[in-house]
């Protein structure tokens, strides 16, 4: 089946560049006027119908198809085999891809017709391969090993280019590599352009293999940074080559180095300023919602060309813009812009990952960059390989003096071996000038070769190496919320301890720097209200409530609507029938509402969700029979109670700048009011009354036995709903929140635990991240028909605490969405319910 | 003077023996002590309180706290000391002093519990071997407590959070009269056994500093 589908991929993909050879053929053969409007103007002998105008179109047409075999190349290479992939790193894959297309098209041109072009490389496929990086990168972690990394990506990259160069340069002056037209610069300029290690490369091969985070980070980080230092020593090296060996005396060398630094730190400022503004620029444009998340773009491609024309590393501008700037641009831009820019990035910086393997392998089908000397092209792989590991072990050695946690051996080879070369040191090469450099051609295929070989056979051996190494993996875990609090304890202890000590340690800087972020960066970069939901540890809870809501929402739809929020078919009295009766008729605009909801319910934020309390509510009426009206007055006076009209204007379907409909603030304070409104005066009562919990519990143990005994297989659900009871049962000294049952045991008949908030909490119950009273939501969840129900049992008891105590009334004085906030706890342990949707 | 200066070496190395650290650090340490405790012999809360820098600590009390709390000091009973002396200070020190290179994992596991078991102990304030929910919220609320931005209310509803995560991760299935009263020691081993506490929980000590090379002729 697999391999079928993988057959029938390559065929296309085999297809699509023949036509292309065959257009493009077709088009070099023709030799056509250059100006095919005016040709076309003088042939005219009647009204053309259909012309064909393949000039008109060449170059975009060109350009979109080869994005199309590439991304169809991506595909084939994902869906072959996995014994295959497991073994291959996809890089390398798609670079023998690009050998086979590249023989295509050879063998149909004589030529190689497309080949990468330094321009084409660093002005279009480069910017955002680095940009994604440097905005997804792990913060913390990467400021907190940025010493390291600095040290890496400088002395490390200097280290290998001045000793590849100088060894290369000694075993030519030895006589290993014949005749060359070559001096030491030269050989330092070549040692300069193979010395970094190329993030594109690594991060194909190093997101495969999950090695621990420190060592990720220290690689990528390094490869990250490193590109830039080596496009610095080019340029200083490339200068010195134009010079001329005897014009440079110690003033141009001190020249030089006074270069790379301005270069390499001007770069990096640059970067910082524009995220600054790229920052505050993400503060206003809450009204163009539409387009914000294209600033960054923009913004970031601004900061690489800009630095490029300063001739500053452009490189580390576009990282360092990407770096500072993410902080403030998640937490100012909308949560669907957010989503947008991250699949945005990942989407160009995917394809044009694959576009720079495929044109790798391409490249290397032509004749004309060929120059073999062996002992140049061997010598070259053996010092880069050699160098790489003395020089990792050297800084590491160093390094380990200084940190706390010193790097392993282990990861020392890991980083060692994960020296792969890429696209990065063959733009450079290609970029060589022929007139100061003769051997240029050399130079390209031996960094060809060099690509080649550490990104297909090291990153095939990677895996292997790693795991017979034993390296630490990277600890595949879930967001957890107690370990988050830990690492923020850990932040303010270990800074205690320091202050105890009497030391100015890192954590001291650390701390100095947070406070200073907190009170002036933040407050000048982000919007007031965003400054809240981007605390780290808010926003993992707000990620994991998301979570669960969007799962609570996906398995009501598994289930075929969200029908499980209300119904239950076992209930004493059927409050659907009558509600859906009842609902039907009186609003049918909302159901309308539902058609737009159901569509798309995944990617709504739950936010817009949440506030929509009415639709959920109608939601059970397509899933239920709603012909009996059995108790019209009762029905009657729960609608009043728990519906609220919900005054909606939709606009129209087509919108260039807006997707959803808009909520007005005042309806969700209203229902809001109403809902605590009456929540009140239940309460009141509830002080009045006598605490009916232990009796409740017991009537519901005995519903449940009932239950069971009528051979309902979905018992777990009321067990569900019966702990909360028995918990509260059990607790009654404690909690006075069992105020909500009193009304309940005096209402109408409904016996079953799941109605019971229901009768006395209106609007908000509907929802169960709405819940006053969390002991609502299990009893909801209770519903569904999971088979680890009980499972879920266990997180019941602490919830109940939180929640039934009275300090959840004080949340009557806070804000709608404070309360919402706090009432989205309740849905916390849904994490458990995701493997049903992987 | 000489006698007592060289029973005080005595004592450094013993200490150094018992805690790992070096004698130097211990060096380092007393001077630091003296200065604290302005040449007294022992060491009281307020003189902990007193450091400007800690002033600013969201959780300084439960740091401050778990220096004088005997389980923190190698005995085995409970309950909170008034002062403390050098020795036991250094004692508390040396959870936070970062492991040696290349120790075989038995040890490092010990290492880790150890410091788990420093942490506990600040977490679970009435000493039952348990963190209650309000307990730990009191510990979220407070480390909360600097940063504006954070509600109370949210503080709560976070330690909520996390405890049901612990709840959940933790307890096996529990039957419909359970309750979960809170994390035991060895819950909290297993929910915190993905931190790395043992690469965390670690501060430099310094084995010279300026004082010690000035009077170190």
């Amino acid at each position: 089946m697999a391999s079928s589908v993988y057959l029938c991929l390559l065929r296309t993909v085999f297809l699509v560049c023949i036509v292309n050879l065959l257009i493009h053929g077709v088009s070099g053969d023709e030799d056509v006027n250059q100006n095919p409007h005016h040709h076309l103007h003088e042939n005219i002998t009647g009204l053309p119908i259909v012309t064909f105008k393949w000039h008109h179109v060449e170059t975009p047409y060109l350009v979109v198809l080869w994005v199309f075999v590439a991304a169809l190349a991506k595909l084939s290479v994902i869906e072959l085999n996995h014994h295959v992939t497991s073994v291959f790193p996809e890089s390398g894959l798609l670079i023998i891809l690009g050998f086979f297309l590249g023989g295509i098209v050879w063998g149909a041109d004589k030529v190689q017709t497309f080949k990468l072009l330094p321009s084409t490389f660093f002005f279009y496929l480069l910017p955002q391969i680095i940009l994604d990086a440097s905005y997804f990168m792990p913060n913390k972690l990467f400021f907190s090993n940025l010493g390291a990394i600095l040290i890496y990506a400088i002395f490390g990259t200097c280290w290998n280019a001045a000793t590849v160069g100088l060894s290369l340069w000694g075993c030519y002056e030895a006589g290993a590599m014949g005749n060359l037209d070559i001096g030491l610069l030269q050989f330092l300029l070549f040692g300069s352009l193979i010395a970094a290690v190329d993030p594109v490369a690594v991060i194909a091969v190093f997101e495969e293999v999950h090695v621990n985070e420190v060592l990720f980070i220290l690689v990528f980080g390094e490869s990250l940074l490193n590109d830039g230092v080596t496009v610095v020593l080019y340029n200083v090296f490339e200068a010195f080559v134009n010079l001329g060996g005897p014009m440079i005396d110690t003033a141009e060398i001190f020249k030089g180095i006074f270069t790379f630094v301005v270069v390499a730190f001007g770069g990096s400022f640059l970067g910082v300023v524009f995220a600054i503004l790229l920052s505050l620029l993400t503060r206003c444009t809450k009204h163009i919602q539409i387009i914000e998340a294209g600033f960054v773009f923009v913004v970031g491609y601004m900061a690489y060309l800009t630095a490029e024309m300063l001739s500053l590393s452009a490189i580390l501008s576009i990282t360092f813009c990407g770096v500072c700037c993410q902080k403030y641009v998640n937490a100012n831009m909308d949560e669907k812009s957010i989503t947008t820019l991250r699949h945005a990035l990942k989407l160009l910086a995917n394809g044009s990952e694959t576009m720079i393997f495929v044109f790798l392998g391409i490249t290397a089908i032509d004749t004309e960059i060929w120059v073999w000397n062996t002992g140049f092209i061997l010598l070259t792989i053996l010092f880069i390989f050699i160098y790489r590991i003395i020089g990792v072990f050297l800084l590491t050695w160093m390094l380990n003096k200084f940190r706390l946690v010193p790097v392993e051996v282990i990861d020392q080879v890991v980083m060692s071996y994960g020296g792969l070369r890429g696209a990065v040191a063959y733009g450079l090469a290609a970029m060589l000038d022929e007139k100061t450099i003769p051997e240029k051609n050399l130079m390209i295929s031996t960094t060809l070769i060099v690509v080649y070989f550490t990104v297909i056979l090291q990153g095939i051996t990677m895996k292997p190496l790693v795991q017979w190494l034993k390296v630490k993996r990277a600890a595949h875990s879930d967001l957890k919320l107690i370990e988050k609090l830990n690492n923020r304890a850990f932040d303010h202890i270990l800074a205690a301890v320091e202050d105890i000590c009497g030391r100015i340690g890192d954590n001291w800087w650390t701390r100095g720097w947070n406070r200073f972020e907190e009170n002036y960066i933040s407050w000048l970069l982000m919007k007031p209200k965003a400054r809240k939901n981007r605390d780290y540890l808010f926003s993992i809870f707000h990620k994991l409530n998301l979570e669960d809501a969007v799962n609570y929402v996906s398995e009501g739809e598994r289930q075929g609507s969200l029908a499980f929020i209300r119904s239950d078919k076992a209930a004493n009295v059927d409050f659907k029938k009558q509600f859906g009766s009842e609902f039907a008729d009186v609003m049918p605009d909302i159901m309308v509402d539902m058609s737009s909801y159901e569509l798309g319910i995944e990617n709504f934020s739950v936010t817009s969700i949440v506030k929509d309390t009415i639709p959920s509510v109608s939601l059970d009426i397509n899933a239920q029979d709603r012909k009996n009206a059995l108790d019209d007055i009762n029905a009657h006076h729960l609608l009043q109670q728990h519906l609220y009209r919900s005054r909606k204007h939709h606009r129209h379907k087509y919108s260039r700048s807006h997707f959803s409909i808009n909520q007005s603030e005042e309806e969700v304070q209203e229902i809001f009011q109403r809902t605590m409104r009456s929540r009140l005066e239940s309460f009141k009562s509830a002080k009045m009354g006598v605490n009916q919990a232990k009796k409740i519990t017991k009537h519901h143990k005995k519903e449940l036995a009932h239950k069971m005994a009528n051979g309902h297989s979905d018992g777990t659900g009321y067990l569900y709903g019966d702990e909360v009871d028995s918990a509260v049962g059990s607790e009654t000294g404690v909690i006075s929140g069992t105020f909500m049952r009193d009304k309940y045991t005096v209402g109408a008949g409904i016996e079953n635990p799941v109605f019971l908030p229901d009768m006395d909490s209106p609007t908000h119950s509907s929802l169960p991240w709405l819940m006053e009273t969390e002991a609502v939501a299990p009893s909801q969840r209770a519903q569904r028909r999971l088979p680890w129900t009980p499972n879920r049992l266990r997180r019941l008891a602490p919830m109940r605490i939180s929640t039934c105590s009275t300090d959840s009334f004080l949340m009557a004085d806070v804000s709608s969405l404070t309360l919402e906030e706090h009432e989205e706890l309740s849905q916390t342990d849904h994490d458990e319910i995701r493997p049903v949707f992987d | 003077m000489g006698a007592s200066q060289s029973g005080r070496v005595h004592k450094f190395q013993e200490l150094a023996d018992k805690t790992g650290f070096s004698i130097e650090q211990i060096k380092n340490l007393h001077s630091r002590f003296t200065y604290l405790t302005q040449d007294e012999d022992t060491l009281r809360r307020e003189h902990l309180e007193n450091i400007s820098n800690l002033a600013i600590n969201p959780i300084r009390r439960q740091i401050i706290e778990a220096f004088f709390d005997k389980r923190n000091l190698g005995e085995n009973e409970k309950g909170c000391l008034q002062e403390i002396s050098f020795e036991e200070f250094v004692t508390v020190l040396s959870f936070f002093r970062p492991p040696k290179p290349r120790i075989p994992d038995e040890e490092m596991k010990n290492i880790r519990k150890e410091k788990l078991r420093f942490l506990f102990n600040m977490h679970d304030t009435d000493n039952d071997g348990v963190i209650t929910l309000d307990e730990y919220r009191r510990v979220v609320e407070e480390l909360l407590s600097s940063y504006e931005t954070i509600g109370a209310e949210t503080a709560k509803a976070i330690s909520d959070g996390a405890m049901l995560e612990v709840a959940s991760v933790t307890v096996g299935q529990m039957g419909p009269d359970e309750f979960y009263e809170g994390i035991t020691f060895e819950q909290f081993m297993q929910i915190l056994q993905n931190l790395e506490i043992e690469t965390k929980m670690n501060i430099h000590f310094w084995n010279l500093d300026t004082t010690t090379m000035k009077c170190g002729k």
